[in-house]
């Protein structure tokens, strides 16, 4: 220690106007003596340490060298030599720190010392906030405050575009339920049915599928005029929401054609008991501007549990057999679907409309 | 336009005459929306007749109305943020006018597609100094006017702004700073607040 003191004061002079040049570019470099302790800093090294001492305390007490390893002692530092150091403050804050080392050419500060600068590296965002530091704290060649500038602006643009981003993903939600919804009942569509029946399958849960087709709607469209036809529609949507469960599909796949996909039932005397209560309201008769309409519907239903490997093109198809079985043995009834329903050739050609006297 | 642009208009109005009178701007300016998305781009001239349809309805000539937009954007705690941004320029209103060239550089390091006009800062002996501006968007100037006087301000400086016209194409701003430490000015830490 005295030695490395007496070595300081003998290169004094040349030694303090390097010194002072150093602050100004490199304002966080130390200078270390031949025994490893430091007899100069820059001054935004000193803030770092505020109340510590730094000058005259060994470099290893004030940071930890995590690489290259050594023993922190001076000849363990010359060996890192020109090579890049990654440091840590040995303080509260436990900054990280970059830093690089060049031995002292004789003259030019204490024989057999050596001068590390140091850099905050990416820890510079929390650095600026755990020693307060101000941009007089950095050199002007440093681009630490360009660094700060662009993540600052950086997170600023990222939560505008986040922003959008919800407000986009909010309007894609609204369109997808738009794509889903029939917007003349607010029933689901076709296409939510198909959706609804591909996962029911591919979950391999029961359900139970009504086909239900409305009778004599025909006469309120004639009769009433399009909006008398829009009006029970709409009545017809609501009695069918409000007989069936809130899990429940109700869809409206066609003019006056109805699919309801009723989840986990596979007992046929509920499905019988649901589909006979919903033909019995909607056979009430229905107000529309002064008018009175009676229509009343029919339908045909398949249970999943019934096929082995359930084929929804097959279901659909059994569904809509036993709907016209309905149909023809005078409408206004439920039919659950039975292998000896047949579905007769002439509805091909008579077309369901007049076999089921729509 | 950047929708940025569009959106510190609407911001400004928004905050200084209500809601109210920005919806007026926007129907009679013809544009099917009331709000604009910050990070979207638009048709170059919806800038404009929101601007004509603002002059109109606040019966003020639009450029007066661009300098309050300038000083807002430095003033107001609303848009804190884009002072912080700006104040990052320098640590002196010296320093930050010398760095007004590079002020269309660093808007695009943070936003790439947004393009602000050119600035050139000339120095005419001590304390004298003109800013040049040219860009796409006609009377940006004025702006930048409002914007100056208001970061002297935040700087504690004593500058003297004035808008000179056009000439050559480029609009030109005379500055003419009167003291430089006039007042406290506001404080910037580099540290961004709590995260």
């Amino acid at each position: 220690m005295s030695e490395g003191r007496a070595t300081l004061e003998q290169h004094s002079a040349s030694g303090d106007s390097f010194a002072a040049m150093m602050d100004v570019l490199c304002p966080m470099h130390v200078v270390l003596g031949d025994t490893g302790h430091v007899t100069h800093a820059g001054p935004t090294l000193l803030k770092l340490f505020a109340d510590v001492p730094v000058i005259g305390a060994r470099f290893a007490e004030l940071f930890e060298v995590k690489r290259p390893r050594g023993d922190g002692s001076m000849a363990a530092l010359m060996g890192a030599a020109g090579g890049k150091m990654h440091l840590r403050i040995r303080s509260r804050a436990r900054t990280d720190l970059k830093g690089v080392l060049v031995p002292l050419p004789p003259g030019w500060g204490p024989n057999g010392g050596a001068l590390i600068n140091l850099s905050f590296g990416i820890s510079v965002v929390t650095a600026v906030r755990d020693f307060e530091l101000t941009g007089t704290d950095f050199a002007a060649t440093d681009l630490a405050i360009e660094m700060l500038y662009l993540v600052e602006a950086k997170t600023a643009a990222m939560e505008a575009s986040r922003k959008l981003n919800l407000r986009l993903q909010g309007a894609m939600i609204a369109a997808e339920e738009q794509a889903y919804t029939d917007t003349l009942t607010g029933l689901r569509n076709r296409r939510a049915l198909d959706y609804v029946l591909a996962r029911l399958v591919e979950a391999e849960q029961d359900f139970a599928l009504i086909h239900i087709d409305l009778d004599f709607f025909k006469a309120v469209n004639d009769t009433g005029g399009h909006a008398a036809g829009d009006h029970v529609l709409r009545e017809v949507a609501r009695i069918m929401v409000e007989e069936t469960r809130s899990d429940d599909t109700v869809a409206r796949v066609g003019g006056d054609e109805f699919v309801l996909v009723l989840e986990r039932l596979i007992d046929p005397k509920r499905v019988s008991d649901i589909a006979t209560r919903m033909i019995t309201r909607l056979s009430q008769p229905l107000r529309f501007a002064g008018q009175v309409f009676h229509i009343s519907a029919s339908a045909g239903s398949v249970l999943s549990c019934d096929y082995a490997k359930p084929d929804l093109g097959q279901m659909m198809q059994e569904a809509d057999t036993a709907l016209y079985t309905a149909k023809h043995r005078g409408r206004a009834r439920h039919i659950p679907f039975s292998r000896d329903l047949k579905m007769p050739d002439a509805k091909q050609s008579q077309g369901s409309d007049t076999a089921g006297g729509r | 336009m950047h929708g940025l642009i569009n959106r510190a208009i609407e911001r400004f109005v928004r905050d200084t005459y209500g809601r109210d009178v920005w919806g007026a701007v926007m129907r009679d300016a013809g544009l099917e929306f009331t709000e604009f998305e910050p990070m979207l781009n638009y048709e170059r001239d919806y800038t404009r007749r929101v601007l004509d349809a603002l002059a109109a309805n606040l019966n003020r000539p639009s450029t007066d109305t661009l300098e309050d937009i300038g000083t807002y954007l430095v003033s107001h705690p609303k848009v804190e943020a884009l002072r912080r941004l700006l104040r990052f320029g320098g640590p002196t209103f010296t320093e930050f006018l010398h760095s007004l060239d590079d002020l269309p550089a660093r808007a695009r390091l943070a936003v790439p597609d947004l393009h602000l006009p050119d600035l050139e800062l000339h120095e005419h002996g001590a304390d004298a100094y003109s800013v040049r501006c040219r860009g796409e968007v006609p009377d940006f100037g004025h702006v930048i006017v409002g914007l100056l006087r208001a970061l002297a301000d935040d700087y504690g400086a004593l500058a003297l702004l004035e808008h000179k016209g056009i000439r050559d194409g480029c609009e030109i701003i005379d500055v003419r700073l009167l003291a430089t430490e006039h007042a406290c000015g506001r404080t910037f830490d580099l540290a961004a607040r709590a995260v």
